[in-house]
């Protein structure tokens, strides 16, 4: 572990405060009326999602926090456990529903996630920002109405529902943005 | 691939992204904006008789304070030992070459527009490299000189007033406490109440660092809210190199600084100048020691600013502000980088 000074304090920096992971989302270097310096921080935790605002003052240090990214393959659910798999070490971490998240509505066997690691332990986990995935369920589509801006309830292989123009039919393959849960286009049909 | 290229020198030890922007990060208009506010600033002091003055930026003398971090520069007369001169300072601002022209017999109102640079100092309204402007009118007390800071300011950015409050009035307003009568622990108390912010390693830091920390959380957004305000009687522990008074009816002792806020930035910084050499030397020792505690460099307590200051200084007022800061609040922009060609990640 090593220490960072308030020289090294910058936006994207991993800490640990209190035995927890922060990454820096905010910095603001201040020092009013020729005094000491102030480095205004705002700090979210990586596992809880919340945030702490914090001010240091130069000569300050924080520790570095190991926090690392790895790829991991989504291999099975069971029960509420998701299990995936280190591309690299095939290490096999076990993550709650809470730490997937919104996260299951968009993974399937052999997806790629990426996975962030707390001394080596995984904590939170982020789908690739587009996949496809197939229409399990849908009202039939009607043929020639290709308006896209009229849309449906649809039902994906994973069991996640996205709204998508009115000409989608089960077995469709749709392309899907996870960071804003959106439909993007049909891929194949 | 060339040499070069594929290993970078000392004389390029910064790598550039091939995909990097050369142009300023401030607009053109911006720029423009900037320009025609120095060519009014300039007239503001030529029409009250102001000679503008030129003094080095490489200086052997610096301003010794706790808080200012001058950069090094090795002057050297061999260029094939580079590592071997003469260490002299950028100037963290034209203050001690001003001064030496005041006590050599100048003409009594002087200013300057000129470069400064202090170390470690990066944000949105610090870049190491910034554009000052300092003057010094001889025959001004504390009133005068705060009234000229007013009507510059009233004149360059066109409002029809600037207010006034004391450190003190403002803390009590903010922060509910006295600045110069409560205790520490009053100071930690009224901080620890706040559920939204805290200061970490709150139990280490001493009375002026309290002022200080309080003073940006708490009270400077609100100072220059609707009009410019001059923030005045700063806590004499942080006189720096103006002039302490009692205050009427008590023994409290204020020291004769003044600030220029706007909009919640801090522009300008006033002193009804100190004259007596034998505080200043004793005022360097204490910083130069509170620097050593600090593990920073120790700077140089004699200089020929003192000799100056020992053959005698007149009485004066001195200004300093910042001119990135004013086009800043002039131009409505968000932060300094807005304001400059080339700040310091492009420079």
């Amino acid at each position: 572990m090593s220490t960072y000074k308030t020289s090294d304090f910058r936006k994207g920096l991993k800490v640990q405060i209190d035995g927890e992971p922060y990454l820096m989302v905010e910095m603001n270097f201040v020092k009013p009326g020729k005094g000491n310096a102030l480095y205004k921080c705002r700090l979210k935790n990586l596992i809880r999602g919340t945030t702490l605002d914090r001010v240091y003052k130069g000569g300050d240090t924080l520790d570095s926090a190991d926090v690392e990214e790895v790829d991991a393959q989504f291999l099975y659910k069971q029960g509420d456990t998701f299990v995936f798999m280190n591309q690299e070490s095939f290490d096999q971490y076990e993550l709650s529903a809470e730490q997937v998240d919104d996260g299951w509505k968009w993974i399937k066997e052999g997806t790629v996630c990426k996975m962030l690691l707390y001394n080596g332990n995984p904590i939170t986990m982020e789908p690739p920002p587009h996949v496809n995935l197939k229409v399990e369920y849908c009202e039939p589509g009607a043929r020639g109405d290709t308006a896209t801006n009229v849309t449906k309830q649809i039902k994906l292989e994973t069991g996640g529902e996205v709204l998508a123009p009115l000409f989608i039919n089960i077995g469709d393959i749709l392309r899907i943005d996870t960071r804003t849960g959106e439909y993007v286009e049909r891929v194949r049909n | 691939m060339t040499d070069s290229a594929a290993n970078p020198s000392a004389a390029d030890p910064c790598p550039r992204d091939a995909a990097s922007n050369f142009g300023p990060s401030a607009p053109w208009d911006r720029l423009r904006e900037r320009a025609e506010l120095l060519a009014r600033l300039r007239a503001f002091f030529d029409a009250r008789e102001f000679l503008e003055v030129d003094t080095p930026l490489l200086s052997a003398d610096t301003v010794v304070d706790l808080h200012i971090d001058p950069l090094a520069v090795n002057l050297f007369d061999d260029p094939r030992n580079p590592e071997q001169g003469t260490r002299y300072w950028l100037q963290t601002s034209p203050e001690f070459c001003m001064k030496r022209l005041l006590a050599a017999g100048s003409p009594p109102a002087i200013y300057q527009v000129c470069k400064a640079f202090r170390a470690a100092e990066r944000g949105p309204l610090h870049n190491p490299e910034f554009t000052i402007v300092e003057w010094y009118r001889v025959g001004d007390d504390y009133e005068s000189g705060i009234a000229l800071l007013a009507e510059l300011i009233q004149s360059l950015l066109n409002v029809p007033r600037v207010d006034r409050r004391s450190y003190r009035q403002a803390f009590l307003e903010h922060v509910g406490l006295d600045p110069h009568q409560a205790t520490i622990e009053e100071f930690a108390a009224f901080a620890a109440r706040d559920p939204t912010v805290q200061l970490a390693d709150a139990a280490t830091i001493d009375r002026d660092q309290w002022l200080n920390y309080l003073l940006a959380q708490y009270v400077e957004p609100h100072l220059g809210r609707d009009a410019p305000e001059i923030l005045c009687d700063f806590p004499a522990s942080q006189a720096a190199l103006a002039r302490v008074r009692a205050l009427p009816d008590s023994s409290q002792r204020v020291a004769e600084r003044f600030e220029l806020y706007y909009r919640g930035i801090e522009l300008a910084n006033g002193y009804h100048e100190l004259l007596d050499p034998n505080i200043l030397e004793e005022r360097n020792r204490t910083n130069n020691l509170a620097r050593k505690k600090l593990g920073k460099q120790e700077l140089p307590e004699s200089s020929r600013m003192l000799d100056a200051m020992r053959s005698g200084l007149p009485p004066c007022v001195g200004v300093a502000l910042g001119f990135d800061r004013l086009a800043m609040v002039a131009c409505g922009a968000a932060s300094i980088q807005e304001v400059l060609a080339f700040p310091i990640d492009r420079a």
